[in-house]
């Protein structure tokens, strides 16, 4: 038994708005071991994003407590437990791939020889090696998140943090990001947590999957994931997977009948 | 190229209803004229006449032309009649006046956008700073910095800068805040500090909101220097090329001050957009 990564205890959280209070997170209860595949799925407005955002310190729980690595969500911010991909690749138009990688060095004060070996070696991590001197828009899509997804690992965190990083790209790329994607996890052993509105992307990447449900925001069900680790496309097609599959449907229609 | 038509063609329009207006404007001096001589004039002797006289109340424009082109290329322009001697003193209170405006507006707008304080108490002031008609305060900034023994080039400089500062402040406003909650949640994730939020992320965001505003601003800064000679009794400069040729009913003479300093706007505001295009183009932020 290895130690919790990420450990949400009564977690609560409750938005403030001009409409009165609304509850984003009720009780939620989680334990992330260290390497685990984490995927948050649930409809629109079931709090998966806002507990990501609780994690990263992007979010101020309003009850419960949250820890990670055994500190609070900010103290491990500022040990750069976290690297975080958005939806959208967010590149800074106005720096080349490398420049962008190098963002978050520079922030946290890496030498120059390092920012270069760095970038280099997390480049060669998602496939973009030679792309380092690009533009962001002379990229496609799909090369411009796997370039995100390159800038949120190049400071070494250990945790990743994917809010539907692929969310917004095509079904085919998203199969083959998804597959490099699990190369890259097996790789660098990192623990990762992963929203998606998807159920087969959700379960074919998982070793865990947390089906969440809305209003307020709760885990429903949380699936150990028996697929083994190597897991090549096709295994999509096995009835291990549907029958995973399955149990997300059901815990995703038991969410819903709810209200 | 295939604007050229139609911009020629308006040009034409504008040329065709300059001498049409200057025929009609002009003839009753002509007329009197001819009735004090006791001489009767056909249409045609109206038509030369209303287009070369001296002081009429609109010159034509070969009128101007020729004028423009004697007091630019005939004079030197160390002569006190070469309006490039003249566009130059007024050139230079604007250059300053624009340095002064657009450093003092990206300031307040710093100001603005990292401070609560600053954000709810400066910019009502700044909206009514340009309520004002600049006309009312310009004589008031000379007095008040003659009287502290600031003369010549400097007053012309505030009064411009008055004008340009407020478009910078606007445009760096929106600028500084244009980088949406994802980009700045991301700056978060790295622990970067407000400098380094600034400098990596919402400065270059604001980039082509400056430009945007730089363009208002130089053409600002231009129309403050002008004023700002207007009231002064100014000896030198467009604007009081102006007024001399106000005071001796030097039509010609003001027109022609007029047109350059259309021309030097012109120029002005197309020398910031080429720098914008630049630089955007440079940093990936041409769409």
């Amino acid at each position: 038994m290895t130690d919790p990564v990420i450990k949400a205890e009564r977690l609560d959280l409750t938005f403030e708005t001009n409409d009165g209070p609304v509850q984003a997170l009720s009780d939620v209860n989680l334990t992330i071991n260290k390497g685990d595949f984490v995927s948050f799925i649930g409809p629109s407005g079931c709090g998966k994003t806002t507990f990501l955002r609780a994690i990263a310190a992007l979010e101020k729980p309003t009850g419960g407590s949250i820890t990670v690595n055994g500190v609070s969500p900010d103290e491990a911010r500022q040990a750069r437990a976290y690297g975080y991909v958005f939806q959208a690749a967010g590149l800074y138009p106005w720096r080349t791939i490398s420049g962008n990688i190098k963002l978050p060095l520079e922030i946290m004060g890496f030498s120059k020889a390092e920012q270069e070996e760095r970038v280099g070696r997390v480049l060669e991590l998602v496939d973009l090696a030679g792309f380092g001197k690009k533009f962001p828009w002379q990229l496609s899509g799909g090369m411009q998140q796997r370039a995100s997804i390159a800038r949120a690992l190049a400071f070494d965190a250990d945790i990743l943090l994917m809010d539907e990083p692929f969310g917004a790209l095509d079904e085919i790329v998203r199969d083959h990001l998804n597959e490099q994607l699990l190369e890259l996890w097996a790789r660098t052993e990192k623990t990762i947590g992963f929203v998606t509105h998807s159920i087969p992307e959700a379960v074919y990447l998982s070793t865990k999957i947390v089906v969440m449900s809305p209003r307020p925001g709760r885990i429903t069900d949380v699936i150990e994931s028996t697929l083994p680790k190597e897991r090549p496309l096709d295994i999509r097609d096995t009835p291990e997977f549907l029958e995973i599959a399955h149990r997300v449907r059901e815990g995703l229609r038991a969410g819903h009948a709810y209200d | 190229m295939r604007s050229i038509v139609p911009v020629l063609t308006v040009v034409a329009g504008i040329i065709a209803i300059w001498y049409g207006a200057a025929i009609v404007m002009n003839q009753q001096w002509t007329r009197d004229q001819a009735e004090r001589a006791g001489v009767e004039l056909q249409l045609s002797d109206i038509v030369v006449d209303t287009l070369s006289q001296e002081r009429p109340k609109l010159p034509v424009p070969h009128q101007v032309a020729a004028e423009l082109w004697k007091t630019t290329v005939e004079k030197k322009i160390t002569s006190k009649r070469s309006l490039i001697y003249h566009g130059w003193i007024t050139l230079s209170a604007t250059l300053l006046g624009f340095a002064i405006g657009t450093g003092a507006g990206i300031l307040l707008a710093v100001g603005i956008v990292h401070n609560r304080a600053m954000d709810m108490s400066v910019m009502p002031w700044a909206i009514a700073s340009q309520t004002i008609p600049i006309l009312a305060i310009a004589p008031m900034i000379i007095v008040v910095l003659n009287s502290v023994g600031v003369q010549g080039l400097i007053p012309k400089a505030i009064i411009s800068a008055y004008l340009s500062f407020f478009p910078v402040v606007v445009g760096m406003v929106k600028g500084l805040r244009s980088p949406d909650a994802m980009q700045l949640d991301l700056l978060k994730t790295y622990g970067a500090n407000k400098g380094q939020s600034f400098w990596k992320l919402r400065l270059p965001s604001s980039m082509p909101y400056l430009f945007t505003s730089l363009k208002v601003g130089i053409a600002a800064s231009l129309v403050g220097a002008i004023v700002g000679e207007l009231p002064t009794g100014a000896i030198r400069g467009l604007g009081a090329r102006m007024l001399s040729g106000s005071y001796y009913g030097q039509t010609i003479q003001i027109w022609s001050a007029l047109i350059a300093a259309a021309v030097l706007a012109a120029l002005l505001v197309g020398i910031v957009g080429l720098i914008q295009r630049i630089t955007l183009k440079r940093m990936g932020m041409t769409r």
